[in-house]
Order: structure tokens, then C-alpha cells, then sequence
């Protein structure tokens, strides 16, 4: 363990004003210095003492620096996502009232500063939506405290030599625009990132960024809802702050929001977990999901589509009277089906035992379309 | 610590409408004038309902990269920032001069510094000119030509008109062009009779539309005759009834914006250092001729 000798001043400099951080604790008292480590503790230290006790706990000292020299932004969402990373213990003497995100079931557990800086050495793998993000020491060998971050697409464990490389996080929007099909990503947190990059090397500020352009807000409303005040707009004040052509939105009724919700608000659509009801006190039977990220109101995308289903679901219902066999209206089924997963391009060229194959619904285009290219169906009139 | 918004549409449907926002945004953080600088859209994301909570800073500077005083400056941003004392009075405008309110983001308790739109600052007026440079490729043109301010019009909101006559009129004070005129997709005078409105055989057409999309690269280049179908490119100049018009897309991507939401920001009293005349530099590198841009434009 290196500890510089700049580091080391800094730290006694700031033992005047009191030091805490990550179970380092150093004050200055009318009888010497305290200084006290989760393992030990030391009263009455001259200065001279002080340094050889801080020197013997080097691990302690980088860290300090790196958290508060480097890092600094006490009580920031930046911070806290940081500490994340590498699995720190979130309540840091700054932010005494966060609670760890890990302290549900399935998360591991935070480390303390020895155990982290053995991790480190190795690499923290965290994962964060499609994203996989490494934290380690810059310096494996003889680690001086600096940390750096790589990230990349959890689905590649290929070779670095095979991902295209990135450091600027600006690069992060360009990869983030379009799926692995070449399609346009309107929503930054469908879970269509494509993969084949990576950011290597990165600086703290430079991941936070560089997240935040493949996930925006989600650092920020992750760290609000984990400190307790995540602000969650329902769909009703949502919908009724809308103004010009989304005006009429809240006109859409509320088993039709749930239906909404039910297409668009789910694992498999957005990685964003739906926090937002009908209105406070009335959920949706809808499932939120189990996403990552907080959903605190509804999306752009959301009140777009909402405004078309608003108009859809003013007209009236009528009974049509159409000649279907059978093994057809199962047809439709599928077909509706199909489209709705989006595994229409999954269904190979010759399969025509799928109802969703696009020969089968050619033919049925072929047989039950009129002439003006339609469904003949007959509105029974009541 | 100070940081900068830039406000925009954005959209579900096209991926290059938020390029001219990347652009002076990135252009800016060049410069290192503010603390942090963050896109923000309508229709993509960060949205305005998020974006001041994803900043460190207390004083936020949020220019709207927008044309217009109207609907969205006036009440869709402000309504979306959660700034709750905000009045459209508090602008004093007359369609065209709103400068700066100040007020706090109900959310974060930051002092947001909202800002009128880029389209209506004066220093729009040099980059309609830029662009004209632009589009001939000539830093001297003027004499001899007709340029021509195109905007979207509309009956439903009076300042989309006031910002493109506004602009005009600069222009033809300055007495550089032999004609300048305010033409119009939706209203009259209309875009699609250029050649009537001018008596010099060139014309430089310039629709201050802030990022190219549908009308800027379809509607517009078909509506003047430039080409039959916009999918088939367009000549830069092309010849109509005449008359040479030279036309290369919205100015809203000139390097030459970013300035201009430097001095937005800096009218509301951010500290910019000398930012602006880094842009400016950055800018007269950058616009060299374009002989062949608006061919294959809509490739």
C-alpha cells in the first residue's frame, strides 16, 4: 500500500475540523490526536505518532482521500452511486440517513474498507440496467486508491479485443440511439441496448456521466428513492397537467390506463419499475415490473400513445358479422400475438404451422379481404 | 457551482432532431464555462420533468432551443421544470424581447434562470447571416443577392410570425443583402412563391427552424420547386424560374447557435468567462463552403 506523503499531510491538516469516513475516525483534542479504525484505536497521539499509526493503516488513508479529495460531493446522488459501485456502505458520515440499496434479499452485502480494497484489486462487477460496471484500482499492483470504471453490455463477455473501445461519455449517446437492428431507441431504458463497446478506464465524474446518457435521471431518482423522497406523479395528475394536444389524455378511462400500463409499462418493454398508480390510493392491477429504476410518472412515450388510445377508446363498440373457420380467428389470435412480442421476425420463412408465418397471413389476406383491401365484415346493426 | 439546460423538442419518431442540441451542447461543455451542461427534451430523454435533479449545481440556466415565444416557452418548459411562480408576464415581452425570469424549481429548491428562446436573441441574427455565408460558400455575400428568413407561421400563436420579421428586418437594416423578406410555410407570404417576392437572380433561403426534419428537408425544398421529390436530393444552387436559390436546411444547426445560448445565459448573468469568443472562433473554423450539402439530403 502506497500511502503519499501529499495524502497523508492533507489528512492531518484536516484532523483540526474531524475526519470520518468509511470507519476512519480522527479528531484533534487538547491531549493529541484520536484516530480510530474499525480494528483499533489510538488516544493521546502526538503527531509524530499520528503518521506512523496513519502509515500503518495506509488502506485508510488512500480511501479517505479518494472519497473525500476525489470523489467529494457529500450527499450527492453521484456519491452514493459511486459508493454503490464497489459495494461501500452508502450511509457515510455525510449521509448518515441513506439506507443501502442491497438490504433486500438478493443484493450483497456492503464491504468494509479492508475487504473492499482486496475486491478492488480483482474488480467490483456491479450491474445497472444492461450495463455492467467494473470498479477497480488503476494500480493493481501497488494500489495507491485511485479508482477507475469500465463498463459495458452485460450480454458481452467477449474479449475486450473485440469490443470497440470508448473513454469520452459523450460516446455513450450515439450507442444508445439505435437498437442492434439500426431501429431508433426513443426510450433510453427499453431493454434494447445494444452491445459490442466498452469504456475502459474511466474517472468516477466520467461514469456518472456516462451512465446518465445511456439512463438518464435514473442515478438521480435512484438515490431519491433510496434516501425516501422519490416524488411519484400519478397518472391522473399527470395526465390533467397536460396541456395543447395532449389536453384530453385524462379523459382516458381507468381501466383503459390499466391496460395501457399493462402494454407498455412492463419487464419486458422498460427496465424502469412503475411506481405510479391510477392516483394515490388507487393502483392499477397492472404489475409494475421488477426494473431497476424507479418509474416516478409517466413517460413522454406514455402520454404520446395515451392521447391515440384516448381518441380509440371515445368511439363506440359494434358487432361485426365476418366468415372465419376456426383455425382463422385462432389465427388472428396469434397474429396479434405475435406482433404484440415483437417475434415476428423470429418466425422462420417456411413455418407455416406458426398462424403469425407470413405466408399464412398473406393467405389470409388472399381469401378473406375484399377487393378495397379489407376484413369483409358486416356491421350488425342493433 | 453554475450549470446549463438546453431545452428542447426532441422527438419519439426521428433520431437526428436532438443532433443540433448535441452539438452546442458538447460545443459549450468545450469551453468549460459551466460546471455542467445537460441536454434536455419534450419528447426524448432527460425530460424537462427530470433534468434539474440530475444537477449538482444551485444556479441553473435553462435556454429553451426553441424559435418562438409561445406554447412551449411560455408554458410547456416552465410547467414541466416545476417552476411554480412562473407568469409568462414575468418575460415582459412583446413576442420577441423576453430575456430572463428567475424563480426555483419547486422539486429541488434550485434557482433556475429561465431564459427566452434562442430564436428571438439578437445574436439569432448573425447566424441567419452565417448560414447564408454558409450555403454560398461566400464570406462576403450580399451584394447582388436576395435572402430570404423562412418560418413555420401559424394563426394559432402571433410570435411565431413576430420572430422571423423580427430577424428580417435586422437584416435588411444592416443593408448587406440587396432584399430580405420574411417567408412562410403556413401563412402568407408564403415559401412557395420565393421567386415572386425578389428581383435579384440569387436567392439564399434560410428557414430558422432549429433542427432538420420533415419540413426543412422535405416540405420546404419540394414547396420551392428545388426538387420533385425530396428523396432525390436537391442542387445547392438550384435553378427555379431564374432564379438561383441557394438553400441548405435549418439554421438551427449552425456552430454558430451555440453562441447564442452562451448569450442567453450570460444576459441572465452567468459567468461565461470567454467563452463566446472561443465559439465564435470554433465557428468561422468550421464554415467553409458546402458546395454539394443539400444533395442527397434526403439519402
Amino acid at each position: 500500500m502506497t500511502v503519499a506523503t501529499d495524502d497523508l499531510e492533507a489528512l492531518v491538516e484536516r484532523a483540526s475540523a474531524g475526519v470520518s469516513v468509511d470507519g476512519l475516525r480522527l479528531e484533534e483534542g487538547d491531549d493529541g490526536y484520536r484516530l480510530a479504525t474499525p480494528a483499533d484505536e489510538w488516544t493521546g497521539l502526538t503527531e509524530d505518532e499520528l503518521r506512523d499509526a496513519l502509515e500503518a493503516n495506509g488502506e485508510y488513508v488512500t480511501n479517505w482521500r479518494y472519497w473525500q479529495e476525489t470523489v467529494g460531493g457529500a450527499g450527492t446522488a453521484r456519491r452514493a452511486f459511486l459508493r454503490w459501485c464497489e459495494r461501500a456502505p452508502l450511509a457515510d458520515a455525510e449521509d448518515e440517513t441513506a439506507s443501502a440499496p442491497w438490504t433486500g434479499d438478493d443484493g450483497p452485502a456492503a464491504l468494509a474498507v479492508p475487504d473492499r480494497y482486496d475486491a478492488l484489486r480483482d474488480g467490483i462487477d456491479r450491474e445497472w440496467g444492461q450495463l455492467a460496471i467494473t470498479a477497480r484500482f488503476v494500480d493493481v499492483d501497488d494500489p495507491d486508491g485511485e479508482r477507475v470504471y469500465d463498463l459495458w453490455h452485460v450480454d458481452d463477455d467477449a474479449d475486450l479485443a473485440d469490443l470497440e473501445i470508448h473513454d469520452d461519455p459523450r460516446d455513450a449517446r450515439e450507442i444508445a440511439t439505435y437498437d442492434a437492428d439500426g431501429r431508433y431507441r426513443p426510450l433510453k431504458t427499453a431493454p434494447t441496448l445494444p452491445g459490442g463497446w466498452a469504456f475502459t478506464g474511466l474517472s468516477g465524474d466520467d461514469l456518472v456521466e456516462t451512465v446518465e446518457f445511456f439512463y438518464p435521471a435514473t442515478v438521480a431518482n435512484w438515490h431519491r428513492e433510496l434516501r425516501g423522497n422519490l416524488d411519484v406523479d400519478h397518472w391522473l395528475e399527470t395526465a390533467e397537467r397536460q396541456t395543447g394536444i395532449y389536453d384530453v389524455i385524462d379523459e382516458l378511462p381507468r381501466e383503459a390506463v390499466a391496460w395501457m400500463a399493462e402494454a407498455c409499462c412492463v419487464d419486458s418493454q422498460c427496465l424502469r419499475r412503475r411506481e405510479w398508480e391510477y392516483e394515490a390510493g388507487d393502483d392499477l392491477d397492472a404489475d409494475g415490473g421488477d426494473g431497476p429504476f424507479p418509474c416516478r410518472e409517466p413517460c413522454s412515450l406514455v402520454v404520446a400513445a395515451a392521447r391515440k388510445w384516448t381518441t380509440l377508446e371515445s368511439e363506440e363498440e359494434h358487432t361485426y358479422e365476418l366468415e372465419l373457420t376456426t383455425s382463422e380467428i385462432n389465427q388472428l389470435t396469434e397474429l396479434i400475438d405475435a406482433v404484440a412480442e415483437g417475434r415476428t421476425d423470429e418466425i422462420r420463412e417456411a413455418d407455416v404451422y406458426d398462424g403469425a408465418n407470413r405466408y399464412r397471413a398473406r393467405y389470409l389476406r388472399a381469401k378473406r379481404f375484399d377487393d378495397e383491401g379489407e376484413l369483409e365484415a358486416t356491421e350488425v346493426d342493433d | 457551482m453554475q450549470a446549463l439546460v438546453i431545452a428542447a423538442h426532441g422527438s419519439h419518431l426521428n433520431p437526428d432532431a436532438s443532433d443540433p442540441t448535441y452539438a452546442h451542447a458538447d460545443t459549450i461543455r468545450e469551453t468549460g464555462a459551466f460546471d455542467e451542461v445537460r441536454e434536455a427534451f419534450w419528447k426524448e430523454e432527460p425530460h424537462f420533468r427530470e433534468v434539474i435533479r440530475t444537477l449538482e449545481s444551485d444556479e441553473v440556466f435553462v435556454v429553451p432551443l426553441f424559435i418562438s415565444e409561445g406554447y412551449f416557452t411560455e408554458q410547456v418548459i416552465p410547467r414541466e421544470l416545476r417552476l411554480d411562480d412562473w407568469d409568462p408576464d414575468k418575460w415582459e415581452s412583446d413576442g420577441t424581447s423576453a430575456s430572463q425570469a428567475t424563480l426555483e424549481a419547486e422539486d429541488v429548491g434550485k434557482t433556475i434562470h429561465y431564459c427566452g428562446p434562442v430564436g428571438t436573441h439578437d445574436a439569432m441574427t448573425d447566424v441567419i447571416v452565417q448560414r447564408a455565408e454558409t450555403a454560398t460558400g461566400d464570406p462576403d455575400v450580399g451584394d447582388g443577392v436576395g435572402l430570404s428568413v423562412v418560418g413555420h407561421g401559424t394563426d394559432r400563436n402571433e410570435n411565431s410570425a413576430k420572430a422571423i420579421e423580427y430577424h428580417s428586418d435586422c437584416i435588411a437594416e444592416r443593408d448587406r443583402f440587396d432584399e430580405v423578406k420574411a417567408l412562410f410555410m403556413d401563412e402568407e407570404p408564403e415559401v412557395d412563391d420565393v421567386t415572386d417576392y425578389f428581383e435579384s437572380d440569387d436567392i439564399v433561403v434560410v428557414p430558422l427552424f432549429i433542427a432538420d426534419g420533415y419540413h426543412t428537408q422535405e416540405d420546404i425544398p419540394e414547396d420551392m420547386g428545388l426538387t420533385e421529390d425530396y428523396r432525390l436530393g436537391w442542387d445547392v444552387p438550384s435553378e427555379v424560374d431564374g432564379h438561383r436559390i441557394w438553400y441548405t436546411g435549418a439554421v438551427g444547426t449552425e456552430d454558430l447557435m451555440a453562441d447564442v445560448v452562451l448569450e442567453r445565459a450570460a444576459d441572465a448573468g452567468a459567468d461565461i468567462g470567454d467563452a463566446r469568443e472561443a465559439v465564435r472562433e470554433l465557428a468561422a473554423s468550421v464554415a467553409e463552403p458546402e458546395p454539394n450539402a443539400g444533395a442527397g439530403a434526403g439519402d
